[in-house]
């Protein structure tokens, strides 16, 4: 019948809007966003640091998918002029530290073991969620990096480095792992595009601020706090990024074209080889937002059973009513008669052990085996 | 299309489980909270946020009962709570060091940095396992770098830090305390802290919590209290979180010289609202130096006053009640203004105050002086030091002194554990009681260790943090302090548990050290790498040519016109050219 044929066709055209709803091939987004730097001179990659985390958070991607790494205070540093802010433009316009920050790896703990297993997901067994990379192979994360770097590394707090073979090592094992479907790499550092010069991974993308044998410049120094505040590729992809909303349509192409050479003195460099999509259909949003797509169902679903009501306590009969009482804070007396606490016995130490076997060697050698008749 | 509504019967038939209908249970969780404003004597202000949840309930349950439905209690406190089988836990980062001599005392004292102390249940068959763990859960939780929490700075007190809360056995094995002097307090410390209240930051008195303020002062702690208490109505224990905050604001930074204090000076926020939640929610103004209003002139007026004893100290308040829509007045918003009159003069002197500095020169040996002093006129009390010292500063334990008006005072208990290296810190408790008026000095020799070059953190020049030394006494109280725990009192006033009239438990925390470690210099290795083989290239390297060298003579191949005039000799049979 009419109304069929209508029906069917219906069905169809929503199955092709619904087909390319379903076009690219994430469902979640997570972000892994690493400071390096430590001391107060590198107070420019802070911020360059929470000015991509402000923009992420911004475009949707919540802080349970962000695993925030800096390696040092600059916010509620002494020598910070206005404590809890972090300014990303001079004359303190833009405070991209915020008012709801949430660090995952602070201070000391950013080190490049705990870079590469927040990667990997090689963690210890009591790690808390907020410092897991939980990716699955449906995921596409944005991986930024800044700091100070030269050709083929990158320094971790001026005592380390990380180089960029160990780094395409460790995206290969998420690529073995099926931890990612396609990785976004971003990086600021002098000769940055030596860092993503030997991934050989699928599905991967970087971004660099300078080529080999260039320095990434820093932006402009505010005289108040007294440092740069900074970097200049992250400042013009800040500007950039401020302009993106979730809808844009705004795709890679675009992306690479941030901060050419008349404004950042280096320049740029970008690899898409390794990526399997077309940068031009990649939207911005498929990395730095958190587009969630909602399926829905016309299909109505019965809950089996009811809820069970929550079982009541009967009163005071059951319980066992232990006669608690306060302890006393700090009992003089009971101290003063304290008795040493019983140490635990452990098995005799290496030198007890060494001297016992020393007398008994003795011993057998003296009285001999034959003449321990006698003697027992 | 549309929507169907649905409605699912309750079956109601007889002799099966499902029958009881679904009555909600009396609410058995409460929220107070409160702000206590103390002007200070220097012309800083001192303000105390405590929110307080009550919650009737048992985490240690297992099973059926176990607690699944939470309400005003963090659920993530409670989980916590209920995996580690935790009695009694209080965790607090500060930052900024508490100056007891302009200051006075704080209701809740705190270190400088991070400090935690768990009282483990005694049905709890691994400490130190469930201890490891919950170091890093609460990492989790509250942003912070807990996890560095482990062997070698945890202790295990064995007189200090007794339970706060309900518990009649109090063996030690059970309790670990740990301090991260290190530990900084940013916003991101603050952002989960806030949101474990039932309001959030967006009702209530957490709206003043403004990171920008808050951070700008001269002294910030936020805490958080978990312990079981007694509670009249009801005939099992409950369980109380206090959130705490507490915030000293400078005269100079934060006041910008002027004697004049207002709730928007300090917080860039009024209050508009108390927190819907919340049964009581109030905010009390100390005004015990002010009775005739010539120090300081507090507006909006309010007619309702109230007295409590708190720290040996009857002090008057003026109390706001935020409930009350009228608070607010017309404008529908509640600003405090203090303005100063006249000169404040001294303050009373506290009874127990304590310092800690590091004597000695050089980076071999130091000594460590503990000074506490004891400004009662008449009266002597006996104080618990607490000392947690790194392994790696290596204490002699004989050149332990305590001397008071230049005697020696020999402490009535002492407990000494000594450090191992990379294992276990020093513990050193002793009870001591301090004559009257009088300054005691304890002092202790160490010596410091070099460490393993992969053991320096990566700015070693800065040095390293020994944690503050604790001192708990019972100090005499001047007013008689009430032992009636479970009567209405204010927060501020009802942490401590009293146990007897005349004197009140106060803990004083001394500054925390920070030691130079002889420190190598890291580029050694690369110097000594490249030296050394330019050394073995140029020395061995030549020795080996002048004896495996031979020289031989080579005749240079002549040239082309040269090679082809042999070639043609050599076929005539004439002698060839040289």
């Amino acid at each position: 019948t009419d109304y069929n044929d209508l029906y069917c066709l219906f069905t169809l055209v929503q199955f092709t809007k619904a087909g390319q709803f379903f076009s690219s091939g994430h469902t979640n987004n997570w972000a892994v966003l690493v400071c390096t730097s430590r001391f107060w001179f590198n107070y420019r990659h802070v911020a360059n640091t929470l000015s991509v985390y402000r923009s992420v958070k911004r475009l949707g991607i919540p802080d349970s998918h962000i695993v925030l790494m800096l390696a040092d205070d600059m916010a509620c540093n002494y020598r910070n002029p206005k404590p809890a802010t972090v300014f990303s433009h001079k004359n303190m316009e833009l405070n991209v530290y915020g008012d709801d920050v949430e660090v995952d790896y602070r201070g000391y703990e950013v080190t490049v073991e705990n870079f590469l297993r927040v990667l990997t997901g090689r963690l210890p067994p009591s790690t808390p969620r907020s410092k897991r990379l939980l990716s699955d192979d449906r995921s596409n994360i944005l991986i930024y990096l800044t700091g100070h770097g030269g050709n083929g590394f990158l320094k971790f707090q001026d005592s380390e480095e990380i180089s960029n073979m160990e780094l395409a090592d460790a995206f290969e094992q998420m690529w073995q792992k099926r931890r990612y479907n396609e990785l976004l790499f971003i990086i600021d550092t002098c000769q940055g595009a030596s860092m993503y010069e030997r991934f050989y991974s699928p599905n991967l993308m970087a971004l660099a601020s300078s080529q080999v044998g260039e320095d990434s410049l820093s932006h402009q120094p505010d005289l108040a706090i007294g440092v740069h505040l900074m970097d200049k590729y992250t400042f013009y992809l800040l500007e950039f990024l401020e302009e993106v909303h979730p809808a844009s349509q705004a795709n890679m192409n675009d992306l690479f074209k941030v901060c050419p050479q008349s404004q950042c003195v280096s320049t740029p460099g970008h690899r898409t080889d390794l990526f399997q999509r077309d940068p031009g259909s990649v939207l911005i949003t498929d990395f730095f937002g958190s587009v969630r797509k909602v399926e829905i169902t016309k299909d109505t679903i019965n809950l089996t059973s009811p809820v069970e009501p929550p079982i009541q306590r009967s009163g005071s009969g059951d319980i066992q009513i232990e006669s608690l009482t306060y302890v006393d804070q700090l009992p003089v007396a009971e101290i003063i008669h304290q008795k040493p606490k019983q140490k635990d016995w452990h098995p005799p130490d290496g030198f007890i052990l060494g001297l016992w076997t020393l007398i008994l060697l003795v011993f057998f050698q003296t009285y001999g085996i034959k003449h321990l008749k006698h003697i027992f | 299309m549309q929507w169907q509504s649905t409605d699912v019967e309750v079956n109601r038939s007889d002799g099966t489980k499902n029958s009881e209908t679904f009555t909600p249970a009396p609410a058995k969780d409460q929220f107070q909270e409160e702000l206590v404003i103390r002007p200070l004597h220097s012309g800083d202000i001192y303000a105390s946020f405590q929110f307080r949840t009550l919650w009737d309930t048992d985490f240690l349950q297992e099973g059926q009962k176990k607690v699944s439905h939470y309400r005003l209690f963090p659920k993530s406190l409670g989980q916590v709570l209920s995996k580690f089988s935790v009695q009694e836990l209080h965790i607090s980062f500060t930052q900024g060091f508490w100056r007891t001599m302009q200051w006075g005392q704080p209701f809740i004292p705190s270190p400088p940095g991070a400090e935690l102390w768990v009282w483990f249940h005694h049905t709890v068959s691994d400490v130190d396992g469930n201890w490891k763990e919950l170091t890093n859960v609460l990492s989790g939780i509250f942003c912070a770098s807990l996890n560095f929490i482990d062997m070698t700075n945890t202790v295990q007190p064995s007189a200090s830090f007794k339970p706060l809360g309900l518990g009649n056995a109090t063996d030690h094995r059970f309790l670990r305390y740990a301090t991260l002097p290190r530990e900084i307090v940013c916003t991101e410390n603050l952002t989960p802290w806030k949101k474990l209240l039932p309001c959030g930051s967006k009702a209530g008195l957490a709206v003043l919590m403004k990171s920008e303020k808050l951070f700008h002062s001269s002294f910030h702690s936020q805490a958080v209290h978990i312990r079981p208490i007694c509670q009249a109505s009801f005939f099992s224990k409950s369980w109380e979180l206090r959130q705490t905050l507490n915030v000293v604001f400078d005269h100079y930074t934060s006041g910008q010289g002027k004697k004049e204090w207002s709730l928007f000076k300090m917080f860039s926020r009024t209050l508009t609202e108390a927190c819907p939640l919340a049964s009581s929610s109030k905010v009390y103004v100390d005004i015990t130096d002010n009775p005739e209003g010539e120090l300081f002139e507090l507006s909006p007026a309010t007619p309702l006053l109230s007295q409590a004893v708190v720290l040996g100290d009857r002090r008057t308040y003026s109390v706001y009640d935020l409930t009350r829509a009228e608070t607010f007045g017309q404008l529908r918003s509640f600003n405090l203004l203090l303005r100063w009159k006249g000169d404040s003069g001294d303050m009373l002197r506290p009874l127990l105050h304590a310092e800690r500095y590091v004597a000695g020169f050089g980076l071999q040996t130091g000594e460590i002086h503990t000074v506490i002093y004891n400004n009662h006129p008449y009266r002597a009390f006996p104080v618990l030091l607490m000392d947690s010292v790194p392994w790696y500063l290596q204490l002699y334990i004989h050149t332990l002194t305590v001397t008071s008006k230049s005697r020696d005072n020999k402490p009535s208990y002492i407990h000494y554990q000594p450090a191992k290296d990379r294992h276990r810190p020093h513990l050193l408790e002793m009870l001591i009681q301090l004559p009257p008026h009088s300054m005691t000095e304890v002092t202790v020799q160490f010596e410091r260790a070099l460490l393993k070059w992969t053991e320096y953190t990566p700015d070693p020049n800065h040095g390293f943090y020994v944690g503050s030394s604790v001192i708990s006494a019972l100090v005499p109280s001047m007013v008689a302090m009430s032992t009636n725990f479970t009567q209405d009192q204010p927060l501020f006033s009802s942490f401590v548990p009293v146990k007897e009239e005349s004197s009140y438990f106060v803990r004083v925390y001394t500054e925390p050290l920070l030691v130079n470690l002889p420190t190598p210099d890291f580029s050694m290795p690369y110097n000594v790498i490249c030296l050394t083989c330019t050394v073995v290239a140029v020395g061995y390297g030549s020795f080996y040519n002048l004896l495996t060298r031979t020289f031989q003579v080579d005749e240079p191949s002549p040239p082309l016109a040269k090679r082809l005039a042999n070639f043609i000799r050599r076929i005539r049979g004439v002698p060839l050219l040289a």
